[in-house]
């Protein structure tokens, strides 16, 4: 699909379906206008988010990326939402090692009945990565870097933080 | 694959801001895609006829409908799927409802984002493979949280449809707010004669156990298959020898704490038994006021107690019961009248609260059901209710309305004018909301029959006037100019707010709760009592503020739906469940120790230590696939691949 003229960048949601994702939805029944620029893919909770996941995003052009979960404490599978605190906290500092603006990535978490605040937080995430315009190709060094770490290291050394 | 998609009008609501014509053109050249249409309503029944003719006629061997939220009709496609023949699970829905026709209104960048939502529906779809439930066994039993009105008959539908039933309750008898009050609105019958009998009945029933002076302390487990631990509180009185006959009540030299069920004005002692009809009606210990237990003196009720029931060594218990649902009606508390300064709610004895003065008209009340006002005792002859405290007020983060303040405020002026026949009631109102049966009938009794003067507009200030009375200086805006009234007494009708530690019990419960701690149901129309995870039901003010017969209904609506998830043989488990690759599965344990839930288990496989997903108690989360340093373990319907094939739908140059 192109994108509308440079009018839209390319964003890719992460939202769990029972808080973010209600969240959205939550926003929408109340029509509350957002920028249509972000695309959100389903997942059951914000603990199956893969940090690889979103590097894939940025390596396949992605402009920005949002996780979005339940508040910590508040996860429909109880712990969920604490691992991708840690997984994503440890990603976010990982990213300028890719060559990544780290504005581009963004986690937070919303619940189901908080509508306005997924329209403040799409809204200004979208402000965020227009400001920084679309994404450059991630250089060359920086993939090879990733393919070191891909697989096993950044894996286990997630996990073990976890 | 032959993949069939559809793109819903929803009326004017998708197709008001999206072109869905154009959207299903553009669908027709997705890979794999064999046939592709717009339709007005996917979801009537001409519309799921369409699909399942559609899957006849082209030989689809999975479906794609963009439409509303998955939330709300996933379920419904899955089953249209089923009567067309297919496998549920191939089965995808896009979202261009909520998350594009509603949120913008520039039609070509709804439609190119609803077109790219259907490619990522696609892209998934064509890696979807089909799933089979799996059967389990539910345990029969039910916990009630909660003993008010909603609680109660929530349990007794249950326990006298057969069902086993497990209440707790937080304070030392049930009853809830409903046992404070006088009388009840628009019937003004008693309200402990009508809530009394339902008590005993709980009390009696051979099907319900009733943990009293107890809190959830944890709920882990799943539909069918909960456990819960329960903590039994220290109330220093064994209940079973413990017999009511309230001689400590009276020998308790401790006069200083607060008599909670008499919303702190009537005089209270550190041993207590709550009111003459609790249930149960046993005496228990406020550790905090009791001189015996802070100061190591005193022990009067001990030497006074008949049966020899008091035990200062008791300690907190903590008892587990296995449950296979779960009724919340934890109820509601009141606004913090205090905030409203101007009000004098606090500082001055003679402001009190709508449920204090509830207690103030009740024979079991403190005065015997005299009107007396807390300053002096003397008879109020001017009474001034000012409505609308903590509710509708944006400035106190209170919004919402409470919904029958309304109504007990005009049921406390006709009780007034009852007790004291030459006094005169004021009522300061912002809008009168009595929209129930023979509600609005019942204020304008209150107003022509029983003189009630309404005043609409909000009050500025309350402040003494020196000879022991109030003045209330507000506003008539119809009159459109200040009034000021003498008040001997000022009632302020305190709005709803969601029960203290709400949040916490959602959290142990694993349900959602709104920004003001209400607990959210599954949908706002059509699940008003099941909440978004299986098993958990709500009833009552938990919910949001409610009066007696809605939490009634609600309580008889909760129980209903348990008995309909009990009275089937065995539960089905979603299949969308993690699955163990076991090529690729190095035992190295991670998965097990990270499942909530327990399901993974190590098992051997030809002497490797390899990891086992327990299906029907696997709940889906997919932490573990994400955890697994191997990908070994990957969550059914939401693979890695099927992840990054949407990832890589969105994010094509």
């Amino acid at each position: 699909m192109p994108v509308l003229n440079g009018r839209e960048l390319r964003i890719v949601g992460f939202l769990c379906n029972w808080c973010s994702y209600g969240g959205a939805d939550t926003a929408g029944v109340a029509r509350f206008d957002q920028p249509t620029d972000l695309r959100i893919i389903r997942v059951p909770c914000s603990g199956r988010i893969d940090p690889l996941f979103i590097a894939k995003a940025f390596m396949n052009g992605a402009d920005g990326v949002l996780v979005s979960g339940c508040h910590p404490r508040d996860c429909h599978y109880s712990e969920g939402n604490y691992y991708a605190r840690r997984r994503l906290e440890v990603f976010k500092q990982f990213i300028t090692v890719l060559g990544i603006e780290p504005e581009r990535f963004e986690y937070t978490w919303v619940s189901a009945s908080e509508g306005q605040r997924w329209q403040e937080v799409v809204t200004k995430f979208t402000d965020q990565v227009h400001a920084l315009g679309p994404m450059a190709p991630i250089p060359e060094v920086a993939l090879s870097k990733l393919a070191q770490t891909e697989g096993t290291d950044l894996r286990t050394a997630i996990t073990e933080e976890a | 694959m032959r993949i069939g998609v559809f793109v819903c009008h929803c009326g004017s609501n998708i197709e008001g801001t999206v072109d869905t014509a154009e959207v299903s053109r553009i669908a027709s050249d997705y890979p794999e895609v064999a046939f592709a249409t717009d339709t007005m309503y996917a979801c009537s029944e001409p519309g799921q006829d369409g699909i399942i003719e559609a899957i006849g006629e082209h030989k689809l061997d999975g479906v794609v409908v963009a439409s509303c939220t998955p939330r709300m009709h996933e379920a419904t496609f899955r089953n249209t799927l089923e009567r067309a023949g297919l496998n549920p699970y191939m089965f995808e829905m896009a979202n261009i409802r909520e998350h594009v026709s509603w949120i913008g209104k520039d039609r070509e960048a709804n439609t190119n984002k609803a077109a790219d939502l259907v490619r990522m529906a696609v892209e998934k779809l064509r890696r979807n493979r089909p799933l089979t439930p799996k059967e389990f066994d539910i345990n029969r039993r039910v916990l009630v949280i909660g003993g008010g009105v909603a609680g109660i008959q929530a349990a007794l539908d249950c326990a006298d449809a057969g069902l086993e039933v497990i209440m707790v309750e937080r304070e030392s008898t049930i009853g809830g707010k409903m046992a404070k009050l006088d009388k009840t609105f628009p019937t003004v019958d008693c309200s402990s004669c009508i809530l009394g009998p339902r008590m005993v009945e709980v009390a009696q029933h051979p099907n319900i156990t009733l943990h009293a002076y107890s809190e959830v302390d944890g709920v882990s487990g799943y539909v069918g298959n909960f456990s819960v631990k329960i903590k039994k509180k220290a109330r220093y009185v064994d209940w079973n020898k413990c017999t009511g006959c309230g001689e400590c009540v009276e020998k308790c030299p401790s006069r200083k704490a607060p008599n909670t069920f008499d919303e702190l004005i009537g005089p209270g002692r550190a041993i207590n038994i709550p009111f003459p009809q609790a249930i149960p009606k046993k005496a228990t210990i406020n550790a905090d006021y009791c001189i015996r237990l802070t100061k190591g003196k005193c022990g009067a009720c001990e030497k006074v107690c008949p049966a020899g029931a008091i035990d200062f060594d008791q300690q907190d218990e903590i008892i587990s019961e296995e449950v296979g649902a779960v009724v919340a009606a934890t109820g509601y508390d009141l606004f913090d009248w205090t905030v409203y300064e101007e009000y004098g709610g606090g500082r001055y004895p003679d402001v009190i609260t709508s449920l204090q003065y509830e207690r103030l008209l009740s024979a079991s009340g403190p005065t015997g059901g005299h009107v007396k006002r807390p300053s002096d005792g003397k008879e109020p002859k001017n009474v001034v209710f000012i409505q609308c405290v903590g509710s509708r007020d944006k400035s106190v983060d209170r919004p919402y309305c409470s919904g029958f303040c309304c109504m007990y405020t005009a049921k406390q002026a006709i009780l007034t004018k009852d007790h004291i026949p030459d006094s005169t009631s004021y009522v300061f109102y912002m809008d009168i909301r009595a929209p129930g049966k023979l509600y609005d009938e019942f204020t304008r009794r209150a107003m022509e029959e029983y003189g009630a003067q309404y005043i609409r507009g909000r009050v500025g200030m309350v402040y003494p006037d020196g000879k022991g009375n109030l003045t209330v200086r507000g506003a008539d805006t119809l009159l459109g100019k200040q009034v000021e009234i003498q008040a001997d007494l000022v009632v302020l009708a305190v709005g709803v707010e969601s029960a203290k530690n709400s949040p916490q019990l959602a959290e142990k419960l694993r349900i959602s709760y709104d920004k003001y701690g209400f607990f959210m149901e599954g949908h706002p129309k059509l699940k008003p009592c099941e909440t978004n995870t299986a098993g958990v039901y709500l009833a009552g003010a938990c919910q949001g503020p409610k009066d007696i017969p809605a939490s009634v209904a609600q309580g008889s609506a909760a129980a209903s739906k348990v008995i309909g998830l009990f009275s089937k043989k065995k539960l089905k488990s979603d299949p969308q469940t993690a699955l163990v690759d076991i090529k690729r599965c190095i035992g190295c344990g991670k998965c097990v120790l990270t499942c909530p839930f327990g399901a993974i288990k190590e098992t051997d496989f030809r002497g490797q230590p390899k990891a086992e997903v327990i299906e029907t108690v696997c709940q889906g989360c997919g932490i573990c696939s994400s955890t697994c340093p191997q990908g070994a373990i990957q969550l059914r319907h939401f693979t890695d691949n099927q992840i990054l094939a949407e990832v890589e739908a969105i994010c094509r140059f």
